[in-house]
């Protein structure tokens, strides 16, 4: 019997990724712009979803895809309540959504319809970091109530988003947030990321967030064109 | 549970190396795991001995390599390793720093053997 080393230099994540590149052809062909929102469970993500569509729709054509670790269809339910289709995944008890759950997704949604699709990933600050769904932008909501000290923590999450929302700015006068430690810790990690400090209670902030939204739908249809 | 797939992911390549090599087995993984890539490895260690059960790489032994999450300063040039808490450039204080290292996760070679061989 002959031992031998054999090299590989193969990228674990690598089947997961290709799935994703052609979740992103399929979105691309169609013009949609795709956010993949991750956050830690009670930040928000739901609440920023319905402050999203309040305020783009019915102008802009949105469809959302709902991770969940349950069979609960509270969000979607949320969500369907505005008249905007919703998905619900349920990954079965796994942590976040991958590549081929959301490619079944989209295989739910009729992107001839859809300006604007919104993921909501599973609330989780780990490991949805790690699998890329093929979506345009990545998208991080922290909410003040969470604490300062989450880039420190879980830094993988900020990697490779692209837009950092803080959620619950209305609790400021009530909580030790240190903005600028919280900032500093995502800079760190990633310098071109855009924040947006938004309060879903009040509305605060949600504008320019929707207005970034906005011009990056019509840049994607531009080039669907 | 994330490792779990992850760990499916590790097993499915060493798999497809090790039946191209003409393996009867596979002793060892050489893994290589970057401070941000957020995977632990003991839990991986953990699927890895339920889900090779009667597969080409039962009973193989996984090796991580850890690389430390490396970052350049932008303002001076200064490139430094991250072990503990995320912090500004030691150098010049600076924030604009770039991530270079630290994200590896990959499986960097196998060791196997091969039946009807003598050594």
């Amino acid at each position: 019997m002959t031992s031998e080393n054999v090299p590989v230099v193969e990228s674990i994540m690598n089947a997961n990724d290709q799935v994703a590149m052609m979740n992103r052809k399929i979105l691309d062909d169609a013009g949609v712009f795709a956010i993949n929102i991750m956050a830690s469970p009670g930040s928000g993500k739901t609440s920023t979803i319905l402050r999203t569509i309040e305020a783009l729709a019915p102008e802009i054509r949105i469809a959302v895809i709902e991770g969940d670790t349950a069979p609960v269809t509270i969000d979607s339910d949320k969500v369907k309540a505005l008249g905007i289709p919703a998905v619900q995944i349920n990954t079965g008890g796994s942590c976040h959504l991958d590549a081929p759950m959301f490619n079944r997704g989209l295989d739910q949604v009729d992107l001839s319809n859809v300006d604007l699709l919104i993921i909501e990933n599973v609330g989780n600050l780990i490991c949805p970091a790690g699998f890329m769904l093929g979506s345009h932008a990545n998208v991080v909501i922290a909410s003040i109530p969470e604490g300062d000290d989450k880039p420190y923590k879980y830094p993988r999450i900020y990697r490779g988003i692209e837009v950092m929302i803080i959620n619950k700015m209305d609790l400021t006068p009530y909580v030790d947030f240190d903005m600028d430690y919280f900032r500093k810790g995502v800079q760190i990690l990633n310098q071109d990321v855009i924040f947006f400090n938004i309060s879903c209670k009040t509305g605060e902030g949600v504008p320019e967030w929707t207005n970034w939204l906005k011009n990056r739908i019509k840049q994607q249809k531009e080039k669907a064109k | 549970m994330h490792e779990l797939s992850v760990t499916e992911s590790i097993l499915n390549i060493a798999k497809k190396h090790a039946v191209k090599a003409n393996a009867s087995r596979v002793t060892d993984i050489h893994i290589v795991i970057g401070a941000l890539s957020s995977i632990v490895d003991d839990s991986v260690q953990f699927y890895w001995d339920i889900i090779t059960q009667e597969t080409i790489c039962a009973e193989a032994t996984l090796h991580f390599k850890r690389v430390p999450a490396k970052l350049t300063c932008q303002d001076c040039g200064h490139t430094f390793d991250i072990q503990d808490e995320l912090s500004p450039c030691p150098i010049c204080g600076s924030i604009r720093v770039k991530v270079v290292g630290g994200e590896e996760f990959w499986l960097e070679s196998i060791e196997i053997e091969r039946e009807g061989e003598t050594a």
